[in-house]
């Protein structure tokens, strides 16, 4: 392993770990079984978490494997499992045409360029004049970064913070109600499975 | 105490509300108790900001309440206040008491209406819009008042609409009026591109400095609107048929208050009209001498109890805007006072007349009803007494101010003025001895067995006789034995001070008028009496008096021919011109909708394809903004 | 050796937005809802990711805080968006996004 003497740590980390996000994504777009795209967004995610550790976000990085590796990417896998619906998707064929792809493709591109040309174009920087950051948010090495992180939630971000938690109780009654079974009684006629004809005009 | 001027709208405001949401539940007599009450406290409170201003000296006598901003638009501001002076406080004192009154009038003569309630939320309504007309501090202010009295008086005339006269009648009443209103409106316009300001106390005080020709503009588009209001010449077709509402409203609306506001209007903007040209104040003044004798001769002939009243009404307005022509605001609004007390009457002892003889208005089948309604033909009689001018009642001291004041502007005005009089004298005579004496003709040949007449219980009598009083005594507010006794005058002096004309004849001459006017009075009830009482003289009623000179059948006629066709012209050009560009425009907006739904095909991925568009074109586009 | 340079922020930048161009096209091509929903999670990590890089680049710890709120809203959607999917497929289990045109105008 001589040949990586010299190389700075950072630069390795990065390589591998940015190789394991592009695979991951492409992964997910191109595997046509929804349970391999379901892992290899796993892949991805892992790779972040390593980029958040390259950059001292130790906090973010376990947060981010425990609740996307551990928790929605297992919501994901769960909801196939339970539905059956694992088979494959026809990749081949496009539906709306060939338009859609080849736009997308397009789209995609542009997508990418743009941000491209501007780190270009402003060598590097990428932001325009950096505000001096004050005491109060600055990050400092001595201290852990989630006590950091933890001062800001409850302190500058409390009420956000607060609202986040509504937020995920609607959701869980959202998820509730749109999951349950429906009782014969309050039936509501769904669109997608009548025949047109039975839509009232 | 001058803080309360807000009560006075505020009451029967609070009335009409309490009626519109419970009027049908508190039914009959409740509902117009309660309306009378509302229209009292508005008395009470205006006799109390009177009070508050007697103790207030010269200039001091005025304060203006402002309750909040209504609208702010650039340098345009108006707000809604209340202006409390001698001449809005007075206005308001005899409205509310004369408007209490036939409250109380009403409770009994409406008594078994289905729409009892609804006549007391109409009247109640009327009551807040006038005391907002006269109360406002700005010009708007006052146009939603002189609005709000017009829509009133539509409802009213209109209100027993299930008869097609009445409910034509009702707009004729409000198609005139508008006419009017577009005078008002202009007059408007004008004064705030002028001074900035819509505020009496701003244009009234900057009055002296707007140029003579501006200020002529603005004097004769509001009078104009007074015209409307006020049923002067060329305007007044509507009042003669605005009796068709009940007898009460004739009373309060159509002799009393409502078509008085015309006259309050050149008052109150009296700095407006000194500034004017001369001739300005000429027309005003002829237009309302002529008016008078122009309605006094068509009275002549009248065989409606209250269709004389009515041309009578014109007639009077008439000599009031005289008096505005001439200078003399004192005595205009004297006079709207006087005219108030005795015309209120009349109306009134006319309704009970009606409701004594089972809605009969025919006075050709009256008469000898002084047996039957004692108390009714008494205060009748007081009130013809006034009008005709006979002293010492009231209508003599304020009809002979008027005179007076013509007779310095220009003796023509006050020798067509003077023979108005001697008409109105003997046209009213006229009505008392067709009405009230000689013999009973209810029973003819077509009505072999028409019930007995009756005499009206006290809640129509108690009005009766209290404006009786008044319409006796209400010459003591300005008598002219000298500067003392000239209590009017000096009371309203802060308002009008500025622009009164100021009587210069010589004592013997100003006796002399007045025994020329009590004359012309005498003689028209002598002869009124050898012709209706003693039919020693055969009665002169030309058929183009009675139908009023044909002046009204002529407009129908234009109106109905060139008029028409002029008006479908208009609307031929707005069914083909502007209704064809709306619905271009419509079929425009639908064709391209019909085109454009098929961007919505449905599927979710070609909104996603259009969001990614609208992403990169705006990340393009802040990339093309960024200076490198 | 390979001389090479030192790390610097904007290669994490650049990386964030391939990923973020993948997802994007991801999103626009697939029909399967759930690998939809897949893409839409690639996106925002993208986003995550430069601001946690933002966060180095400015020392400043709210660039991290956002990214904890971001999580969150991440986990509701996908609660949301599962639920509305298993209440579609179990409907009619060969569904993919282009059967649902509801919207159709």
């Amino acid at each position: 392993m001589h040949f990586l003497e010299g190389l700075a740590p950072e630069l390795v980390v990065f390589v591998l770990a940015g190789l394991v996000c592009i695979v991951g994504a492409l992964g997910v777009v191109l595997n046509a079984n929804p349970v391999h795209a379901a892992l290899s967004l796993v892949a991805t995610l892992f790779g972040v978490a390593v980029l958040f550790l390259a950059q001292e976000a130790n906090f973010l990085a376990a947060v981010q494997i425990i609740v996307y590796a551990g928790a929605i990417v297992v919501l994901f896998l769960f909801v196939l499992m339970l539905l059956g619906i694992d088979r494959a998707e026809d990749l081949s064929v496009d539906a709306l045409g060939g338009g859609q792809r080849l736009a997308a493709c397009i789209l995609g591109v542009g997508i990418l360029a743009l941000p491209l040309l501007a780190f270009a174009s402003t060598g590097g920087e990428a932001t325009g004049a950096r505000p001096p950051a004050t005491a109060a948010n600055a990050i400092t090495k001595t201290t852990p970064d989630i006590a950091q992180l933890g001062e800001s939630l409850f302190t500058t971000y409390l009420f956000a913070f607060e609202v986040t938690s509504v937020l995920l109780v609607i959701a869980v009654v959202g998820a509730v109600v749109l999951a349950r079974k429906v009782k014969r009684a309050d039936y509501v006629e769904d669109p997608l499975t009548s025949p047109p004809s039975e839509v009232p005009t | 105490m001058l803080d309360l001027v807000w009560l006075v709208p505020a009451l029967p405001l609070a009335g009409f509300l309490i009626l519109v949401v419970l009027g049908r539940r508190m039914g009959e007599p409740g509902a117009g108790w309660l309306a009378t009450a509302m229209c009292g406290g508005a008395f009470v409170a205006s006799a109390i900001v009177m009070a508050g201003l007697i103790g207030e000296q010269g200039e001091n006598r005025r304060h203006l309440l402002t309750l909040f901003e209504w609208m702010k638009v650039g340098g345009f501001r108006v707000e809604v206040g209340f202006l409390a002076d001698p001449l809005s406080i007075t206005m308001a004192l005899f409205i509310t008491g004369i408007g209490t009154l036939i409250h109380l009038y009403s409770i009994s003569y409406m008594h078994g209406d289905p729409k009892f309630s609804k006549f007391f939320i109409y009247m109640n309504l009327f009551v807040f819009s006038m005391l907002m007309l006269v109360l406002g501090s700005n010009m708007l202010v006052t146009f939603l008042g002189w609005e709000g009295v017009g829509a009133c008086s539509y409802l009213l005339i209109a209100f027993w609409f299930s008869k097609d006269a009445n409910a034509s009648a009702g707009k004729k009443a409000f198609v005139t009026n508008r006419i009017g209103d577009w005078g008002f409106m202009c007059a408007m316009f004008l004064t705030f591109a002028t001074v900035g300001s819509l505020d009496y106390s701003v244009v009234l005080e900057q009055a002296p400095l707007i140029a003579p020709a501006t200020a002529t503009a603005i004097a004769l588009l509001l009078f104009l609107g007074a015209c409307g209001k006020s049923a002067q010449l060329p305007l007044f077709v509507w009042l003669p048929d605005a009796m068709a509402g009940p007898t009460p409203v004739s009373a309060l609306i159509h002799a009393a208050t409502m078509v008085t506001a015309g006259v309050y209007l050149m008052t109150r903007v009296s700095p407006i009209l000194t500034q004017s040209y001369d001739w300005a104040p000429s027309i005003i003044a002829w237009v309302g001498v002529i008016t008078a004798l122009f309605a006094a001769t068509i009275a002549l002939a009248q065989t409606d109890i209250k269709k004389v009243l009515a041309y009578s009404t014109v007639s009077q307005l008439g000599f009031m805007f005289l008096a505005i022509g001439s200078g003399a605001y004192v005595a205009a609004i004297f006079h709207m006072i006087t005219h108030a007390f005795f015309k209120a009457l009349l109306f009134l002892g006319a309704g009970s007349v009606i409701h004594g003889m089972h809605d009969e208005q025919d006075m050709r089948r009256m008469g000898n009803l002084k047996k039957y309604m004692p108390i009714t033909a008494a205060t009748f009689i007081v009130g013809w007494l006034a009008i005709a001018g006979v002293p010492p009642f009231a209508g003599f001291w304020s009809k002979d101010e008027i005179l007076l004041s013509a007779y310095e502007k220009n003796p023509a005005l006050w020798f067509v003025g003077l023979v108005t009089a001697l008409l109105t004298a003997f046209y009213m005579s006229r009505q008392v001895f067709m009405v009230f004496f000689g013999e009973e003709r209810w029973r003819d040949a077509d009505h072999p067995d028409a019930p007995e007449p009756h005499e009206s219980p006290w809640k129509m009598t108690l009005p009766l006789v209290v404006l009786a009083g008044l319409a006796t005594m209400a010459g003591i507010l300005n008598l002219p034995f000298g500067n003392r006794t000239h209590f009017l005058e000096r009371w309203l002096e802060p308002v009008v001070g500025e622009s009164e004309h100021t009587v210069t004849a010589a004592a013997s001459a100003q006796i002399g008028l007045a025994a020329l006017a009590v004359a012309g009075s005498l003689v028209g009830i002598a002869v009124a009496y050898r012709i209706y009482y003693q039919r020693k003289m055969e009665p002169v009623e030309p058929a183009i008096m009675a139908q009023g000179w044909k002046y009204d059948t002529s407009i129908a006629a234009f109106m109905g021919g060139p008029g028409r066709e002029a008006f479908e012209a208009t609307a031929t050009f707005d069914g083909t011109v502007i209704d064809g560009a709306v619905n271009g425009v419509a079929t425009l907006v639908r064709g391209s909708g019909v085109h454009l739904r098929k961007v919505q095909n449905g599927f979710v991925r070609t909104y996603a394809l259009g969001v990614a568009v609208g992403v990169v074109a705006l990340l393009a586009y802040f990339l093309s903004r960024v200076t490198f | 050796m390979i001389a090479i340079a030192q790390v610097t922020p904007v290669w994490y930048l650049v990386l964030a937005s391939v990923v973020f161009a993948i997802g994007a096209v991801g999103l626009l091509v697939r029909r399967n809802p759930l690998v939809m929903f897949m893409c839409v999670e690639l996106m925002l990590n993208a986003v995550t990711l430069t601001f946690v890089t933002f966060s180095r680049m400015l020392n400043d710890v709210n660039g991290q805080t956002v990214v904890v709120f971001v999580l969150v809203v991440a986990a509701a959607e996908v609660v949301v968006g599962l639920g509305i999917i298993v209440a579609l497929l179990r409907k009619q289990p060969s569904a993919t996004a282009d059967d649902l045109t509801v919207l159709k105008g």
